[in-house]
């Protein structure tokens, strides 16, 4: 049995993992982009590794802007925690006030229209919590993202008919709306969702921009391509950290797609940032918990295509 | 240190900086600061100018240094301050409110994430006699939050919250920042895009259009959307 309290101390302990130590994947990718840079662009990319060091010295934040802290539960079907999902929101609702404050995180989360600031990241609908499952697992996995909330998002409804040009043509529009001036703080890990239900379609983006990391590859191998195809294009935009004059705009992209309307093909481009804050713990049944910086979210479950799953 | 690019400069500044300390910093150079500076942003902007508020500091004999900024930062329950981190946030936003601003406060360095328009500067910056500091890479919120000494004041906190109260700050070799914006207007985000324009039309090329199009403000991917 998973108790309510390993939850809760787990759940504030990674927000501050998130908040201050930045994914090793992220920052060789951005060891690996400064290596073709010069002038400005590198003077740039140098000084947010200085930051990170910083960061991790002096456990204080990388970022001020600790964007909207949420939370990804991953729970195993034959996983036994107590107080069941309401217990588990409410955990992390805690964990969110709590590690605000200790951090401290920025209390972003304000009323959309009254802007009333409860100080703690807490309020209608948030921190969002999102769910999946796992078979044959009793683990519990809780992974937190912090993602700044302004810049580097858009949808778009295309065509069958659009095909692969269409979607190059928004991936290049969505990165120079949010590159110029570095509004979407680049060089960035791009999400790109395609296909489900609209709001399927952003979903699946974000998922991809914040819960795979640098390096990793969709398992269809045409969609690995595109990937891939995408990062080059990205990166030959000419921009890079701060919309400067660059070749770092791209530091992987990743892809997940939904089934879709058969005569649609909804996409989302999701941009994360210069400190990819996420961090993940694995809560077992016999008390352990376990800390990594990959989610590991899109498991072949996750991904499955027919009505039943055999593994 | 970050390794500097060819010709570019690090000038330290000590806050309130006059006329001359500023008059020659061009685009590009480096800067760190001392002295005292405050946050304000669209909550505290929106109470003065709007909202008839005084400001509640002796401006701008304490600082003219503004920040676009909110910090990750928690007062304690013995009323004693933890700050963590400080990072800017887009500072376009807030050009509606710049002209007054500058007339109430005196305020010679605005300091925030991708700069304004050059339209902005020439209008409003200009005529101020300020100029605008960028931060680094955007989120160098740790390396700024080590050089804060102290929270001097935090005012209106619970009238505007956190992130939008007005923060008071004493620092020492605060930033790296990049002067964006001379006083002549000149801006380095302008100049850099310039560049990068060059290139966009042979990216778009050969990729047809979308079946159905969008009504929007601009399909000219060499504009600017600020």
């Amino acid at each position: 049995m998973i108790s309510q309290q390993v939850i809760q101390d787990t759940a504030y302990d990674i927000m501050g993992r998130a908040a201050i130590d930045i994914p090793p994947d992220y920052r060789s990718g951005v060891e690996f982009m400064i290596e073709k840079e010069d002038g400005l662009s590198k003077f740039v990319l140098q000084t947010m590794m200085e930051n990170w060091d910083a960061a991790t010295e002096d456990r204080r934040p990388m970022c001020a802007d600790s964007g909207l802290p949420r939370y990804y539960v991953k729970v195993g079907n034959e996983a036994q925690y107590e107080g069941g999902p309401i217990g588990i929101e409410h955990a992390l609702r805690e964990a969110t006030a709590r590690a605000t404050h200790d951090i401290p995180l920025r209390p972003n989360r304000v009323h959309p229209l009254w802007r009333t600031d409860h100080n703690n990241n807490v309020g209608i609908n948030a921190p969002e919590i999102d769910w999946s499952f796992e078979p044959d697992a009793d683990w519990i996995d809780i992974t937190t993202v912090h993602k700044g909330g302004l810049f580097g998002t858009d949808y778009r409804m295309l065509f069958p008919g659009d095909g692969i040009d269409g979607i190059k043509r928004f991936f290049l529009d969505t990165l120079l709306s949010y590159g110029k001036r570095g509004l979407a703080c680049q060089p960035a890990i791009v999400g790109i969702g395609l296909g489900g239900s609209k709001d399927t379609t952003m979903v699946l983006g974000k998922q991809a921009a914040c819960l795979r990391v640098v390096g990793d590859r969709n398992p269809d191998p045409k969609i690995s391509e595109l990937e891939l195809e995408l990062k080059e294009l990205g990166n030959s935009i000419g921009m890079g950290a701060m919309g400067f004059s660059g070749k770092s705009m791209v530091s992987d992209c990743h892809i997940e797609v939904g089934y879709t309307h058969t005569g649609g093909m909804p996409m989302s481009v999701h941009m994360f940032c210069l400190s990819s804050r996420r961090a993940t713990a694995r809560l077992f049944a016999d008390g352990r918990v376990e800390y990594r910086t990959d989610p590991q979210w899109f498991t072949p479950y996750m991904r499955r295509e027919t009505t039943s799953w055999q593994n | 240190m970050a390794e500097l690019s060819e010709g570019q400069k690090v000038v330290r500044l000590q806050v309130p900086v006059s006329h001359d300390d500023i008059k020659d910093l061009e685009i590009g150079t480096v800067v760190y600061l001392d002295g005292v500076i405050y946050t304000g942003r669209e909550g505290v902007y929106k109470r003065v100018i709007e909202d008839g508020h005084e400001i509640p500091l002796d401006l701008p004999a304490v600082s003219n240094a503004n920040f676009h900024c909110s910090p990750a930062a928690a007062i304690e329950p013995d009323g004693s301050y933890n700050v963590g981190g400080v990072t800017a946030t887009a500072s376009f936003r807030f050009a509606k409110w710049m002209q007054r601003w500058f007339e109430l406060s005196g305020a010679k360095i605005i300091i925030g994430k991708g700069g304004m328009s050059s339209s902005d500067y020439r209008e409003l910056f200009v005529p101020a006699g300020a100029i605008y500091l960028t931060t680094v890479g955007y989120g160098t919120g740790a390396l700024l939050g080590r050089g804060i000494r102290k929270v001097r004041q935090v005012e209106w906190f619970e009238e505007l919250g956190n992130a939008q109260a007005m923060w008071v700050f004493e620092v020492e070799n605060f930033g790296p920042f990049i002067v964006d914006s001379d006083l002549d207007g000149n801006s380095l985000f302008e100049q850099q895009a310039e560049q990068v324009n060059k290139n966009i039309e042979s990216l778009y090329q050969g990729l047809k259009k979308p079946a159905l199009s969008r009504y929007g403000e601009t399909d000219d991917r060499n504009d600017e959307l600020i």
